[in-house]
């Protein structure tokens, strides 16, 4: 009865508005489903374009800086850098007179008993904190030396890992392979599911005695079985875990869209596409696929955290990436392990984890709700 | 008694109610301020198309409207404000003093209760004491409403009752505590007449016995002029006429409430000249449906929907399929059609089609086409208009460029009365009326030489229905089609078809002429229905 209410007149536009864009305005006009939407291309964006704009890659090793915690300070800070200097020039045996850093140089003046090998400048090179370090000036027939160069200051915002290497670098590229494996894993899931679920359902019969007995089958393999058996068989690799993980979330999608077929089955305009004489196939894929796609793509949000989950504890069983690759789950793992010496490992990554999941349920139930705006 | 009933204060009187529905489009206005009274033991039909707020008028008072909606004004029941009232205290009118029935017995009943449970439940929740205690007056209730053999019946559940017993029950459970005002929202549009004419009996004589007021919502006219004594017709949320049954009928003041009285369908349709060749017939049709044992019961038994039919389809004819719901006469119609698997020799023109398969099947579908009954579930609601209604097209002609097909689409809407500016917009932002011609545009545009109607009016207002009747037998004279017009209207059929086929059980009950069936039945049932029908609308 409002229905009818609501429906616009027809005179008023000549473009109609599809289910589809309907759906989307009620989904902008969603606030939480708006702001999680707005969260993923914030982290999608710090994953993916981030590495562009940092100057560390993911596997360099920071040999001078092993877990450090945060700082928004540069490293090395004024008296870290004096405490390595002292490092360096006890490893040169040599002793330091004077230190000090003005800008972006510092100079140094060591004094030795005997003279110094001018090459002493290299003990500082080989120090992270300094780069480029020349001999300024020679005195006393080389016993004292001033030396100068840059000192090498790196920005740790998250801190470093227990191996020296840049935690938000290594962040990013947890959030580019879970982002990763979430969507493709999910894509490969929606395609075999959709597919199998619309022809099973739609055929009936025998066909989809058949059909959906097969899905019972494998429902109960046990997961880590099947993943064991195929790295076994195919060894471990990145498109592996898009397999594994794609086939195993199909099932349940498959289900669902073989229940949503039954009912459409018996929707009058499927007959009617009969009456046209349309082919199996062509019915499927003109009426059948088309319709299902309200509760797919509200399934495919809940499949996505399903999925990085699933990663995640394919990683900590050793099972997923392999290091020097690495996923949020994995990186969760190793915060975990360290949790008390150097908790930032942990925090970090299970921050961008958790706010992908929290956004992506948000953006879920924003679906839901646009498309089905009738069963609140 | 109208004297007396106009003396008598109103039981239950609407003042200025507003009810309007927050929606994400902007809020949208159902009911535009309407007044009414319900003065006790009255008959008062509500009447008006769908999308009237005849509905909503009554759900704002019960407190019932859905979460969205917001009712405002007055509705006092003996001198209590109901709007606004908070829920326990409306408890104690609704249900009690002011009760409903609905349109779908089907689902209005719980499937897990026994009846008799469910019925104790609103005496039990309204006057205390238990489900033991008032097992006696269920027990009368159910005899009240004639349900036979009660004390069998009291531990059936639902789904063992017809629509008819269903609906019995639905008033049984609105009677349990004597109510002053019962609500009946089009309690009989979803039941076959001659169970509509039972319980409309049914309801007249329980008035009778219990003195109270019916507030009957209704598009249905021909109930309203026969059962109601005041009438209140309302359109797009306001009440456009209102009085007594016989001066509202006799002369209507309202141009839309004449429009509403005359949309009855009527002209005839000539019979085809004698030697028309048969386009369409199917001989000694036979329907089985399977019935699965299930899991552990091996065999499976076997339902017989049409059970040795024989129809022939003159070129230029509309033969009307006449019967009740589960006569069998939809199996029928997709039986010629050769849509559902069944036995019996086919043809279509001079082609014998028995023995063809979905494949053989396929050159001829354009020619013998099928319009279905529920102009909303028959539109892909993911396709545009012109999508759907060119789809036959994509098959039967694949050869056809975009913008000839384009052109098609075009020529199709213009054939059925629509703006070909619709091509490109969605099915649900079209009304039902609308609807219904999209489906006869994607029957139409392969230029088929037979069509199947099944129930093309019934989900449609009477005034809608007498368009698209016009629209039908339009087309029919300007393509010499040939219409297989299946319903359960016998007005519509009447105003369709020029020769009828009346259907029980399968079988094949009565045919002949029109005019023959409709004066001087012979068969016993077509006279109960025709009864039936034409009592009710007289």
């Amino acid at each position: 009865m409002t229905d009818a209410a609501v429906s616009p007149s027809p005179a008023a536009e000549v473009k109609g508005r599809s289910l589809f864009q309907l759906a989307l305005l009620r989904f902008r006009r969603n606030r939480p489903a708006m702001a999680g939407s707005v969260m993923l291309v914030l982290i999608a964006c710090f994953s993916f374009l981030g590495p562009f704009v940092i100057s560390h890659s993911y596997d360099q090793v920071f040999s001078s800086y092993v877990t450090t915690p945060p700082n928004l300070e540069p490293r090395p800070g004024a008296d870290a850098l004096e405490e390595a200097t002292k490092r360096v020039a006890a490893r040169a045996r040599v002793e330091l007179q004077s230190f000090s850093v003005e800008g972006e140089t510092f100079t140094a003046v060591v004094t030795a008993r005997d003279p110094i090998d001018p090459r002493a400048a290299r003990y500082f090179d080989r120090a992270n904190e300094f780069d480029k370090t020349e001999v300024a000036a020679s005195e006393d027939d080389g016993r004292k030396l001033t030396l100068t160069g840059v000192v090498d200051r790196e920005y740790f915002l998250f801190g470093t890992d227990t191996n020296g290497r840049d935690l938000m670098a290594r962040v990013m590229l947890g959030g580019q392979i879970s982002i990763a494996v979430g969507l493709l894993a999910s894509l490969v899931s929606l395609g075999i599911g959709v597919v199998y679920g619309a022809i099973s359902g739609y055929m009936g019969g025998r066909i989809d005695n058949v059909m959906m007995r097969f899905v019972e089958i494998l429902y109960s393999l046990p997961f880590v079985f099947l993943v064991v058996v195929l790295v076994v068989f195919f060894g471990r690799s990145f498109v592996l875990i898009f397999i594994v993980i794609g086939a195993v979330e199909w099932l349940d999608m498959a289900r669902i869209v073989r229940g949503q077929t039954l009912s459409l089955k018996r929707r009058e305009f499927i007959g009617a596409a009969e009456a046209l004489g349309l082919t199996d196939w062509q019915i499927i894929r003109r009426h059948v696929i088309p319709n299902t796609i309200g509760p797919v793509v509200i399934f495919i949000t809940v499949i996505v955290p399903k999925v990085i989950l699933l990663e995640s504890f394919l990683s900590f069983l050793g099972l997923g990436v392999q290091a020097p690759l690495t996923s949020w789950g994995s990186l969760i793992a190793e915060g975990a392990n360290n949790m008390q010496s150097a908790p930032w490992l942990l925090v970090f990554p299970a921050i961008f984890f958790v706010v992908t999941l929290f956004s992506l349920n948000f953006v879920g139930d924003g679906l839901r709700d646009a498309f089905d705006p009738k069963d609140r | 008694m109208t004297e007396e009933t106009k003396a008598m204060e109103p039981i239950l009187s609407v003042r200025d109610l507003k009810v309007s529905f927050t929606t994400p489009d902007g809020d949208v206005n159902a009911v535009k301020g309407i007044d009414l009274d319900v003065r006790p033991g009255e008959t008062l039909a509500v009447v008006g198309e769908s999308g009237s707020g005849k509905s909503q008028t009554m759900m704002g008072i019960m407190g019932l409207l859905a979460a969205n909606g917001t009712v405002t004004g007055s509705a006092t029941y003996r001198g209590q404000e109901m709007v606004g009232l908070d829920p326990k205290a409306l408890n104690a009118i609704r249900g009690a003093k002011i009760t409903m029935i609905f349109q779908e017995p089907m689902t209005s009943l719980d499937p897990l209760y026994p009846i008799g449970k469910q019925i104790a439940e609103v005496i039990v929740h309204h006057r205390g004491g238990t489900q033991k205690a008032a097992r006696p007056r269920v027990l009368e209730l159910l005899k009240l409403v004639g349900i036979p053999d009660p004390e069998r019946r009291i531990d059936s559940y639902p789904h063992e009752m017809s629509g008819g017993q269903r609906q019995r029950i639905m008033i049984a459970m609105a009677l349990a505590n004597e109510p002053d005002i019962l609500i009946a929202d089009e309690p009989t549009t979803a039941l076959d007449v001659t169970i509509q004419a039972q319980i409309l009996k049914l309801l007249r004589d329980l008035q009778k016995r219990f003195d109270m007021a019916i507030v009957l919502i209704t598009h249905d006219l021909g109930i309203v002029r026969h059962f109601a004594e005041r009438v209140v017709v309302m359109r797009r949320g306001e009440v456009v006429e209102q009085g007594a049954t016989g001066e509202l009928f006799e002369t209507p003041k309202a141009d839309y409430t004449r429009m509403l009285i005359e949309a009855e369908p009527s002209g005839r349709k000539a019979a085809p000249p004698d030697n028309a060749p048969i386009i369409l017939e199917g001989r000694n049709v036979v329907v089985d449906y399977r019935i699965d044992g299930g899991l552990l019961k091996k065999r499976a038994s076997t339902f017989r929907a049409v059970d040795d039919v024989t129809i022939s389809l003159h070129e230029g004819q509309t033969i009307g399929v006449v019967g009740e719901s589960g006569s069998g006469k939809s199996t029928l119609g997709r039986a010629l059609l050769r849509l559902i698997a069944s036995e019996g020799a086919y043809r279509f023109g001079r082609t014998d089609i028995s023995g063809l398969d979905r494949a053989g099947m396929r050159p001829l579908r354009r020619s013998m086409q099928l319009v279905f009954q529920d102009p909303y579930g028959s539109l892909s609601p993911r396709q545009t208009v012109g999508e759907i209604i060119t789809e036959g097209l994509y098959v039967h002609e694949p050869q056809l460029s975009r913008a000839e097909r384009d052109k098609r689409a075009i020529e199709a809407l213009k054939e059925v009365g629509l703006d070909p500016a619709a091509r490109n917009r969605y099915p649900h932002e079209f009304s039902g009326g609308q609807r219904q011609r999209i489906a006869i545009a994607r029957a139409m545009i392969l230029k088929p030489q037979a069509v199947v109607l099944d129930e093309p009016t019934s989900a449609l207002d009477r005034s809608v229905q007498g368009q698209v009747i016009e629209l039908l037998r339009d087309l029919q004279a300007r393509y010499g089609l040939s219409y297989v017009f299946i319903s359960h209207d016998l007005s519509v059929v009447r105003a369709m078809s020029d020769y009828v086929v009346v259907m029980k059980d399968g079988r094949i009950v009565e045919e002949g002429p029109t005019d023959a069936i409709f004066s001087a039945p012979r068969a016993a049932y077509t006279r109960t229905l025709i009864g039936a029908a034409y009592n009710i609308a007289p």
